[in-house]
């Protein structure tokens, strides 16, 4: 009997031990990368955008409810646990029987209920403010169309088809300029998430949904694909491009511009426009209109290859038109079986593009 | 699993080689061993869809990483969530079900015997026709094999377009066999409660297990369908020319996502509230208490089951509804959450002003009550739906769901094992590997599952074969892949454990824990017509009833049944 006793009392040790133990070293870890300022991180906790920041507020006050309730009742078990445990002689006599209480049900019953009719209110009124919010004039309207495994970006009033790289204007202190987003897809459900600038919302073929956002410090704002799509669902990345006005009126005029036609590459240019490249992009002021795949146009302005899997330099432009599936497998960019001298030419013809 | 089947096959069986064996183990069709026989299959497929997941925490483990190719990764993270939502959860459900239930209410068999032998083995046809897409899936071209479209399969990549080769119809085949199997087992247990309970056993006097387990086999009964449907249709988009969810022709993507839900929200329900139904046996025997608001538990496990069908949609919520659309299922979903947390309470008032004996079972019970509560906390973020569109198909819900199924189901399970294989066996499992069991186990999960609730928070999204490096999810990442290894082996405590008590453990007798319920007052194991003489029940706790004739529950229960 002694030795049992002594067994629970080591094992109520060694349970409360255990649990300081992992609140200190799991929960106390992530902090700084979840709620300080590290950079590159894409923490929902330090949004630069609206909506994100509205979600953000709810999010800490449901957070701060939700860990009041850990706390109580983890406290509770913890002491009735302790407090109860079985002890030397207690094989002796059985507990009083108790069956239940009414009132106490009741208490227990109503006291979820307020809390849950005060969380219902907040998340009531954050759902429909953000999704229920008109576009302003002066809006920036931009369109998003998922494709197997990248990002189709066009600004319809501009007349701008880009790829992979959202660019849209900050939101002045006087003049608020969200963007708002169309979302579409070409093929499977996908979703568009960038954590900094607002929750996600997806694409979903032959449907159209609408996001927006608002962002107020330039930078680069890292987001995924978040709805499973298939093989290179991991490599479907997006990268915001958040600039300050002029900036992103700059990028919007060079952006229209149609594409430089540089006479260094001609060579380049002509292996592009004989084999099937043409069939998939699009190269604005030329005879390649394709549609299945990004457009070219300006493809040297962006900083990434093929949806974030590679930075756009000459060599990985290299390596990816000879053969894309060793910088993306599964990606459907067919490998032309283009030879070393062909492959030259075309990353030469490419890189006028700019 | 298969030696102790076998094995006890031989206890009960007058044939004992091994020809007579394995004829007994095809043609049986008593309620024991084929409970045996479910679960023993199920934790096989525990163990090959865990090394999955364990393959799938090796490669994350670092930036990068080129352990497994995409389209094999992707293959691993489809089969360890369909195998073990179907080939894992809903087998040992039905096989404690039909184990427990018949010996609970104090009856010889299941209402449908050899319905129920068929049951298994639509569920042993359909789970072998899963794993067999790894050679039979192929098509034109090599494309296809093991199914590679995620458990919830969301078209349109399962149309013909994006699925070639035959992954996509061995998920469907294979589950709609297992879902057969589910259905006729479910049935079976909602008529052996409703026709078969012993001589005074009225509704409210049931173990609380058996009032749990035939109300999640109601909802089997109403969700499988939903799903079975939407399988079809697919089957019909992808052969017959349909066009319900092949969006290139009209269909809808967001339908399947309704169907999926319809069914896919039920069954998280369908497969904790078995969990609830171990806790609300082991927790009162090891409290030395009655379970606290028998009839208030009774209620929330039916409120939990009605609400839990008006909820669907809270896994669509980045779908594009309407704020009329969101604000319901954020409303519903939040509402589930008061039933359950009644029955923590009630848990928590049975263990107060007890005298809690921490055996192995209870241990995992109190596993259960932390992990499930902070996994119920999470849940209702998740149900604050701007909340979710932030985390929605992050890390955060992968950690929220493991929460419930392994930290809470697993857990429940585990307790569930320890504290009825005495009674399947006739031996304890031993203590010393069971305490190791723990205690990896609980290491593990916290290290793996506790960083994933923060690798979602730092916007790391699910099913991605790799990650760069530089958005801080690298050490998160690292720490919960050797979690995983320390999951692995506390498993490895526990089926070493099973196999060694086999022969070795402590002879359990009868009631080994002086529990209440009517299974445990025969022999161990129970002899096939369970018990001599069907007997006769007065109150909850006919056990307790025996061995304190001053004190019968009957006596409160008759006298204040007004009161409670």
């Amino acid at each position: 009997m002694r030795l049992r006793l002594y067994r629970h009392r080591k094992m109520l040790r060694a349970l409360l031990f255990f649990a300081f133990a992992l609140i200190c070293v799991v929960f106390a870890g992530p902090v700084e990368p979840v709620f300080g300022n590290t950079d590159g991180v894409t923490s929902i906790f330090r949004p630069l955008s609206q909506p994100a920041q509205e979600i953000k507020e709810l999010s800490l006050l449901v957070l701060a409810i939700c860990g009041a309730i850990f706390v109580v009742v983890a406290g509770l078990l913890v002491y009735a646990i302790v407090r109860f445990r079985h002890r030397a002689g207690d094989e002796a006599s059985e507990p009083p029987q108790v069956y239940g209480s009414n009132q106490i049900e009741l208490a227990w019953t109503v006291l979820p209920l307020l809390i849950v009719f005060v969380l219902i209110l907040v998340t009531s009124r954050t759902i429909a403010d953000i999704q229920n919010r008109q576009a302003p004039p002066s809006a920036v309207h931009a369109t998003v169309i998922g494709h197997q495994w990248w990002w189709e970006i066009r600004y319809p009033e501009l007349g701008i088809v880009t790829a992979n790289e959202l660019h849209v204007p900050t939101t002045d202190g006087g003049e608020s300029r969200p963007t708002f987003i169309k979302l579409q897809s070409a093929d499977v459900a996908h979703s568009f998430w960038v954590p900094l600038l607002a929750g996600k919302t997806d694409l979903v073929p032959n449907r159209e949904n609408l996001m927006w956002i608002a962002p107020t410090r330039p930078g680069i704002y890292l987001g995924n694909c978040a709805e499973y799509c298939g093989t290179q669902h991991a490599r479907m990345l997006i990268r915001v491009v958040v600039q300050p006005p002029d900036e992103f009126q700059q990028w919007v005029r060079d952006q229209q511009q149609s594409a430089a036609i540089g006479t260094s590459s001609a060579e380049g240019r002509k292996t592009f426009f004989a084999t099937s490249c043409v069939n998939c992009h699009t190269i604005s002021g030329t005879a390649a209109q394709g549609q299945f795949g990004p457009d070219l146009t300006h493809l040297m302005s962006r900083t990434t290859l093929a949806a974030g899997a590679a930075p756009n330099t000459p060599e990985s432009l290299r390596k990816w038109i000879r053969d894309p599936q060793s910088i993306k497998v599964g990606s459907l960019m067919p490998n032309m079986q283009l030879t070393d001298a062909e492959v030259d030419q075309v990353v030469a013809y490419l890189q006028t593009l700019k | 699993m298969a030696s102790q089947e076998i094995a006890l096959t031989a206890n009960t069986a007058p044939g004992t080689s091994l020809v007579d064996r394995l004829h007994r183990l095809v043609a049986t069709v008593d309620h024991k061993e084929l409970g045996l026989m479910y679960i023993g299959t199920a934790l096989i497929f525990l163990v090959v869809a865990g090394l999955m997941a364990v393959a799938i925490r090796l490669q994350l483990a670092i930036p990068n990483n080129t352990l497994l190719e995409p389209e094999v990764f992707n293959r691993f993270f489809t089969m360890h969530g369909t195998a073990m939502v179907f080939l894992v959860g809903m087998p040992i459900i039905a096989g404690l079900g039909n184990y427990l239930v018949p010996l609970m209410i104090g009856t010889r068999d299941m209402a449908f015997p050899r319905l129920n032998a068929f049951g298994y083995w639509m569920f042993v046809f359909g789970a072998l026709l899963l794993y067999f897409s790894y050679l039979g899936a192929p098509g034109l071209n090599g494309h296809g094999s093991a199914p590679d479209v995620g458990w919830f399969a969301y078209a349109p990549l399962t149309g013909r377009a994006f699925s070639r080769g035959h992954s996509t119809d061995y998920w469907i085949l294979s589950l709609l066999l297992t879902s057969v199997g589910s259905t006729v087992s479910a049935i079976n247990v909602v008529a052996t409660t409703l026709t078969l309970r012993c001589r005074g056993m009225k509704l409210m006097r049931m173990p609380l297990f058996v009032w749990m387990m035939l109300v999640t086999n109601f909802m089997i009964i109403l969700a499988l369908p939903s799903l079975s449907a939407a399988q079809i249709m697919l089957l019909i988009d992808r052969y017959l020319g349909g066009h319900f969810f092949d969006t290139q022709s009209g269909g809808s993507a967001v339908l399947w996502q309704h169907f999926f839900w319809i069914f896919g929200h039920p069954e998280v329900y369908i497969l904790i509230i078995p969990g609830f139904a171990c806790l609300s046996e082991i927790i009162p025997v090891f409290s030395r208490k009655p379970i606290f608001g028998y009839p208030v538990m009774v209620g929330a496990t039916t409120m939990i089951a009605f609400i839990s069908f008006g909820v669907w949609a809270h896994h669509m919520f980045t779908v594009g509804m309407t704020s009329v659309g969101n604000t319901f299922f954020a409303v519903s979903t939040m509402l589930v959450g008061v039933p359950t947390g009644i029955k923590i309470f009630n848990w928590l008032g049975t263990i107060y002003g007890g005298k809690i004996r921490l055996d192995l079972p209870m241990i995992f019970c109190l596993g259960f009550l932390f992990q499930f509560l902070i996994a119920g906390l999470t849940g209702v973020m998740l149900a604050v739906t701007p909340f979710d569109w932030q985390l929605s198909d992050s890390y955060f819900v992968v950690a929220h769901f493991h929460y419930v199924l392994i930290g809470g189901l697993l857990y429940a399970l585990f307790a569930g094992f320890y504290y009825w294989y005495p009674k399947a066996v006739g031996r304890l499992l031993n203590r010393k590997l069971g305490l190791w069991h723990f205690w990896l186990f609980t290491i593990g999960f916290h290290l793996t599952f506790d960083t994933m609730h923060f690798s979602g928070l730092l916007g790391m999204p699910r099913r991605i074969f790799t990650y760069d490096v530089g958005r801080g999810w690298e050490m998160l990442n690292l720490i919960g892949s050797v979690g995983a290894i320390f999951q692995a082996v506390g498993v490895l405590c526990l089926a070493i454990n099973i196999l060694r008590s086999l022969r070795h453990g402590k002879v359990a007798g009868n009631d080994p824990w002086d529990a209440w319920t009517l299974e445990w007052a025969t022999t161990s194991p129970p002899p096939i017509y369970n018990f001599e003489s069907a007997p006769v029940v007065r109150s909850r706790r006919p056990l307790w009833d025996l061995k304190h004739p001053e004190d019968p529950d009957w006596k409160y229960e008759e006298a204040g049944s007004g009161e409670n």
